[in-house]
């Protein structure tokens, strides 16, 4: 007789003899299984609803800033003017040699515009803005230099590094300058705000976690008698949990499908006002909404999250419920 | 199929629910145990269906020691036991059907395999043509014969029932012990806890009776009740 637990264990497998059968069968049986667990969240329709309202809401917030920080990105990068090198020339660089220096540049391919801003019209200006005039005026020569703004035909810090190296080497620049600090700082203030989505989203769908945990724990409670019984006529803590794991895949999935609803409609809701204010500034700005990939991946995070708040509970109560 | 060697459990709070309980049940062989309320019948049923465990003493069931049996086989284990309890533990939400298919479910059989087998274990206790009906809408007896359709759908070598009989009329009674003895009859083994010593001195069995923990009788009981 002791062959029987053996016997029993893998008892009816003996008999599908083609692989396959006992594969689609399983197949079959799973999706009976999931078929089910859909129809008993419509048991309890409010806490349902509660729950994928907290899963999605929690989905939404992050997605919602990880969208701002997109179209910022995608923003910064149509601001052209931004890679300007300032050529500060020699004091001593004669006029036909700046007129060289410019021709060459604006041969350069790598250059796209030269500006050339002469010290002589600098000064005018100097004097107008600074209130320096009078002072300005009692020295003998032009003590500003003549300066050549260059714009690197690419939008690439890394390529305008290079360039002012480059610009550096020649003999009648005093100084080359590239002012990128502003676009730093921007890189900086986004990369904070992505930081602060991480955490946000970490918080949120930790509360997202609890919720779905709690949901599921309602849920084993409830059919407390039943998984008595199950467990009396000798069913696993795996094939009594199956079922409350696709609850869990379930509502995180709905509450996955209601992130994206909600973002798309936010989406839907700005965009004309946005439009109206890039159409006053005459820009070509269109937002950005989530991509195939992103949709798929909120869904598929939702199902991620059901799944480990439900796991993490169904065990550790199933495995303390005992009949008697 | 069954032996206890000097079993004994003890409840926290130093209460002794069984003391000292030596028996063995042969492969086939069907017994009563017996005794008042309290004196030690169910928490023998539920050692060897592993809802508890013996406090001393050693238990073989199926010739498996179940010193060795560890949480995770415990499932397993209970496969091989059919189990019918007194209040029935019928699923109440699912059909009778589902109810006497639940072991085969949970074994993985499924489809024509599993039809074939329910409606043969319901045929086997005449309640064929309940099938669809709810647990609810079934009488103290047959309810109990769902619960016996479920325990040996699976065909366990080994029957128990704890009071299968304690809410019904003594013909009906009468009706479940035969039910008990077919299957005895096609091979399995039954020990059958019940207080019920008009029904079991007539029934001619092998008899234990347990007194406040221990076995004081173990043999046929004559009629009247007396050991």
């Amino acid at each position: 007789m002791s062959q029987l637990l053996h016997s029993r264990a893998h008892g009816h497998r003996g008999r599908d003899l083609i692989w396959y059968r006992s594969w689609w069968r399983m197949v079959q049986q799973q999706c009976r299984l999931a078929l089910q667990s859909l129809l008993d969240l419509g048991r309890s329709p409010l806490w349902t609803l509660v729950t994928v309202g907290v899963l999605g809401l929690s989905m939404t917030l992050p997605a919602t800033l990880h969208l701002l920080v997109k179209n910022v990105q995608q923003a910064s990068r149509g601001v052209n003017e931004s890679f300007e090198i300032s050529l500060f020339l020699r004091n001593d660089a004669s006029k036909t040699d700046i007129a060289t220096l410019v021709t060459l540049l604006r041969a350069d391919q790598d250059v796209s515009k030269v500006r050339l801003l002469d010290k002589a019209a600098a000064m005018v200006e100097f004097k107008q803005q600074s209130g320096f005039g009078e002072a300005l005026s009692a020295l003998e020569s032009n003590p500003l230099p003549d300066v050549l703004l260059v714009t690197p035909r690419q939008n690439n810090p890394e390529l305008a590094e290079a360039l002012l190296a480059r610009f550096q080497q020649e003999p009648l620049v005093e100084l080359a300058k590239l002012d990128i600090s502003w676009l730093e700082r921007l890189a900086a203030l986004t990369q904070l705000v992505q930081q602060v989505v991480l955490t946000l989203a970490m918080l949120l769908l930790t509360v997202a976690l609890l919720v779905i945990g709690n949901t599921i724990r309602l849920s084993v409670m409830d059919k407390k008698t039943e998984i008595e019984v199950m467990k009396l006529v000798g069913a696993t803590d795996s094939f009594i949990q199956r079922p409350f794991l696709y609850t869990g895949v379930w509502l995180g999935l709905f509450g996955g499908v209601l992130a994206f609803a909600v973002v798309e409609l936010m989406l839907w809701w700005l965009s004309s006002a946005i439009s109206r204010v890039t159409h006053l500034y005459q820009s070509n700005f269109t937002l950005a909404s989530l991509t195939m990939t992103e949709s798929l991946l909120l869904l598929a995070s939702g199902i991620a999250l059901g799944f480990i708040g439900s796991y993490l509970t169904v065990r550790s109560h199933i495995r303390h419920i005992e009949p008697f | 199929m069954l032996r206890f060697e000097q079993i004994s459990k003890t409840y926290p709070g130093n209460f002794t629910a069984l003391e000292d309980v030596s028996f063995e049940l042969a492969a086939g062989e069907m017994a009563f145990l017996t005794g008042h309320s309290g004196a030690g019948k169910s928490t023998l049923l539920r050692l060897i269906s592993l809802i508890e465990r013996p406090t001393h003493g050693r238990l073989w069931v199926n010739g498996i020691d179940y010193h060795d049996v560890s949480r995770r086989q415990v499932p397993f284990i209970r496969r091989d036991i059919g189990m019918i309890f007194q209040d029935h533990r019928l699923l109440m939400q699912h059909t009778v059907f589902d109810n006497v298919a639940l072991p085969l479910v949970i074994e993985g059989i499924s489809g024509r395999e599993m039809a074939r087998r329910v409606n043969a274990a319901l045929d086997q206790v005449g309640l064929l043509d309940k099938a669809r009906a709810l647990p609810a809408t079934l009488s103290g007896g047959e309810a109990q014969r769902v619960g016996i359709a479920r325990a040996v759908v699976n065909k366990p070598p080994l029957l128990l029932a704890d009071e299968p009989t304690g809410n019904l009329d003594p013909d009906l009674s009468k009706d479940i012990m035969r039910v008990f003895e077919s299957f005895n009859q096609a091979g399995v083994s039954v020990l059958v806890a019940s207080h019920d010593l008009s029904l079991i001195a007539r029934m001619r069995y092998r008899t234990m009776t347990l007194k406040q923990g221990r076995m004081i009788n173990d043999g046929l009981l004559h009629d009247g009740g007396t050991a």
